[in-house]
């Protein structure tokens, strides 16, 4: 069984106009040690993915379905101090913006410590002698002065190493990590993300990346998903979904990167904007976008307007989409007739 | 397209823009009082700065895409701002088609100001939120041409809402009723609704998703084949510069560390720094991080480091570097870098 197992879950916002289901029917599970990358446009669900794995969800939003299994124990439902228990502890997360992270008026050293003490029995020396080991382990310069330091004395790679230090803090199963090097410069962002990467690898942490640029996942991720208005529309390993995807936002998505043209040339651009969560289309979400609605013969493909496609396998690879179905449809067919 | 254009593209030698020895500094310091302190029983007059560019100088070709790259802080957005007048700059010259821009008034400044327009990083703060589509639209194309008659206005803007792909019936709506893709589309609109020759697009694509900057940067490249612009692109993201630039400037600290064509510099960077930010881009094919580490951070343009600017985390800095500002020598593939290694021969 996995550490983590996700199923059908179900996250929905209270508004006056009635419920925006924010998620649907959102699988997937994270091994020990594994580090999966969800992947996705703004809009598409992946931060409120990420904050409902630890009821971080603030209302109206609330989890409306579905299960989260972790280790084990059922995290939706469970009572918020036995929660407390786990979050910060044994899940930890990095959001994007470590200014936001950090309390402002206290010290580096004095959140780290609160955070030990929270969860453990510990002298402050102890703490502070932990804090300062994971400071080091960041390779953060000159440690021991940044423990006495404010956020405000820190530059932005600086901050979000703290963050990472004290997310290592109480040796978590999973980090959560949102948009970690969003708000950083290229180099800093290489620099942080070997560090994140190395650093997971090291302690056999899991690393649950949420991301919008597929440079980084292809980069530190084993397994990734891809998420489109509100539900994953592909699952598999990295290196597979970037060098073969069969979804055709995925290969849009792909395919849209500069790096993907020869230059000064025409870039591949996936017509319109992601749908908003309140106003799907009917059928596949995708549909009015996609290129594949209409087959090669100039015939329209209904089901894409009609039924929201289920998870086709193809590999190692699942892609909820009915045009792949329809490939695996054709491929398996001839074969049999020849049996 | 309007007959303004045509006449506007003179074959005329020399850069359309050039800029020499550009420097602007901020003051930290406040008003004249506040710069007042007591130093040893005496009363002494105290300024701070921040160095924003510190010497820049740069050719803009007619018909090129200038892409200035570098981290936050590097000064390349004051660049911009200063080439566009939005800054007056703290030293050096900008010279515009031959005439020099920087030391004139709001008032005679106006004439280039119609054929310079900008492009800003954030549609969802550059867009009035209290004027219509076709109002925003009509703004520029009213103060720049007085003189035009209402129908010829409103011709002018249905013509620059075909060309960018807004439909007519936008016109009547607000900003806030747009998607950040669709808002920078109008963005793009009303800069080229006066016919402009040069267009300064400050991160123009860095607030959009994936699938939406490839509609604008497409909308871009088109924009340039059919009106025959010039660009100067502000941007940190390599993988757009690669596709979209002839030529790139790479800044630290408020200076160019090199220049080169875009495929030159792809395919041999020489400066440690520019080596150092091609390696750090995510690429799809690496299956690990492969940057070159750099030690430390940028430092802060208030002390700036003496020598060259990036001595301090260059991993082949010598004494020379620490005290010698380099300078930008041609290099034998085209481009011009300033960096001693370089020169000396101590960096491939």
């Amino acid at each position: 069984m996995s550490l983590l197992e996700v199923n059908n879950l179900d996250v929905r916002f209270a508004l006056r106009r009635g419920d925006v289901q924010a998620l649907r029917d959102v699988c997937f599970s994270l091994d020990r040690g594994e580090r999966l990358g969800i992947v996705g446009e703004s809009g598409a669900g992946k931060s409120v993915a990420a904050f409902s794995l630890l009821n971080l969800i603030a209302r109206p939003g609330y989890i409306a379905g579905g299960s989260i299994r972790f280790d084990g124990q059922e995290l939706i439902g469970m009572r918020d101090r036995a929660l407390r228990r786990i979050r910060g502890h044994r899940i930890s997360l990095i959001f994007q913006d470590p200014m936001m992270t950090l309390n402002p008026v206290l010290t580096i050293g004095e959140q780290m410590v609160e955070c030990l003490k929270a969860h453990r029995r510990i002298s402050t020396r102890d703490a502070r002698a932990i804090s300062l080991r994971r400071l080091e382990q960041v390779q953060i310069p000159s440690p021991s002065a940044r423990l006495d330091q404010y956020p405000h004395e820190l530059s932005g790679g600086m901050r979000q190493r703290v963050i990472i230090a004290i997310a290592l803090l109480l040796d978590p199963d999973i980090i959560i990590a949102d948009e970690p090097t969003t708000a950083l410069d290229v180099t800093i962002q290489a620099e942080i993300m070997a560090l994140l990467l190395e650093l997971c690898e090291e302690h056999n942490v899991g690393l649950v990346l949420i991301t919008h640029d597929l440079g980084v996942v292809s980069q530190v991720t084993q397994r990734m998903l891809v998420m489109y208005a509100g539900r994953v529309i592909e699952q598999g390993p990295t290196r597979e979904i970037i060098n073969d995807p069969q979804h055709p936002y995925t290969q849009g998505l792909i395919n849209a990167l500069p790096q993907m043209a020869t230059p000064g040339s025409r870039l591949n651009q996936i017509p319109g904007s992601m749908p908003s969560l309140d106003n799907l289309p009917s059928g596949c979400a995708f549909h009015p976008r996609c290129g594949f609605v209409t087959r090669a013969d100039g015939s329209t493909r209904q089901a894409c307007v009609d039924r929201v496609p289920g998870f086709v396998t193809s590999g190692n690879c699942q892609a909820a989409c009915h045009m792949v179905a329809e490939m695996i449809e054709h491929e398996r067919l001839p074969a049999e007739e020849q049996v | 397209m309007s007959s303004t254009t045509t006449s506007a593209a003179p074959e005329t030698a020399g850069p359309l823009l050039s800029l020499r020895g550009l420097e602007k500094r901020f003051s930290l310091s406040g008003d004249f009082l506040e710069q007042l302190k007591f130093k040893g029983g005496k009363l002494v007059r105290e300024q701070q700065y921040v160095h924003a560019i510190n010497g820049v100088d740069l050719d803009i070709q007619r018909g090129e895409a200038l892409c200035v790259v570098g981290e936050s802080g590097c000064g390349k957005s004051t660049v911009a701002r200063t080439v566009m007048g939005l800054i007056t700059p703290s030293g050096g010259e900008i010279h515009y088609d031959g005439e020099r821009i920087d030391d004139r008034t709001t008032k005679a400044l106006m004439p280039y100001r119609r054929r310079m327009q900008m492009i800003f990083q954030n549609p969802y703060a550059s867009l009035n939120p209290r004027m219509t589509i076709q109002q925003t639209l009509e703004e520029p194309i009213r103060l720049h041409h007085p003189e035009w008659s209402p129908q010829r206005v409103k011709d002018q803007v249905a013509e620059v809402m075909a060309s960018v792909g807004i439909a007519p019936d936008w016109g009547a709506r607000y900003g806030h009723e747009f998607s950040g893709g669709q808002r920078q589309r109008i963005a793009i609109a009303r800069a080229l609704a006066v016919d402009p020759e040069f267009i300064v697009a400050d991160e123009p694509i860095s607030a959009l998703d994936v699938s939406i900057q490839a509609q604008v940067l497409n909308l871009l490249m088109e924009a340039q084949r059919e009106r025959h612009l010039t660009y100067l692109f502000i941007t940190h993201d390599l993988a757009v510069v690669e596709h979209f630039g002839t030529r790139v400037a790479v800044m630290y600290l408020g200076r160019v560390c090199e220049v080169a064509p875009t495929a030159t510099l792809f395919a041999t960077p020489r400066h440690p720094y520019t080596q150092a930010l091609m390696s750090a881009i995510p690429r799809l094919e690496d299956e690990r991080p492969q940057h070159l580490r750099l030690a430390g951070e940028v430092p802060t343009p208030v002390d700036l480091p003496s020598g060259c600017v990036f001595h301090g985390r260059c991993p082949h800095a010598d004494a020379r570097c620490r005290s010698e500002v380099p300078a930008l020598i041609a290099t034998d593939e085209g481009g011009r870098v300033a960096c001693h290694g370089v020169e000396e021969g101590r960096i491939g």
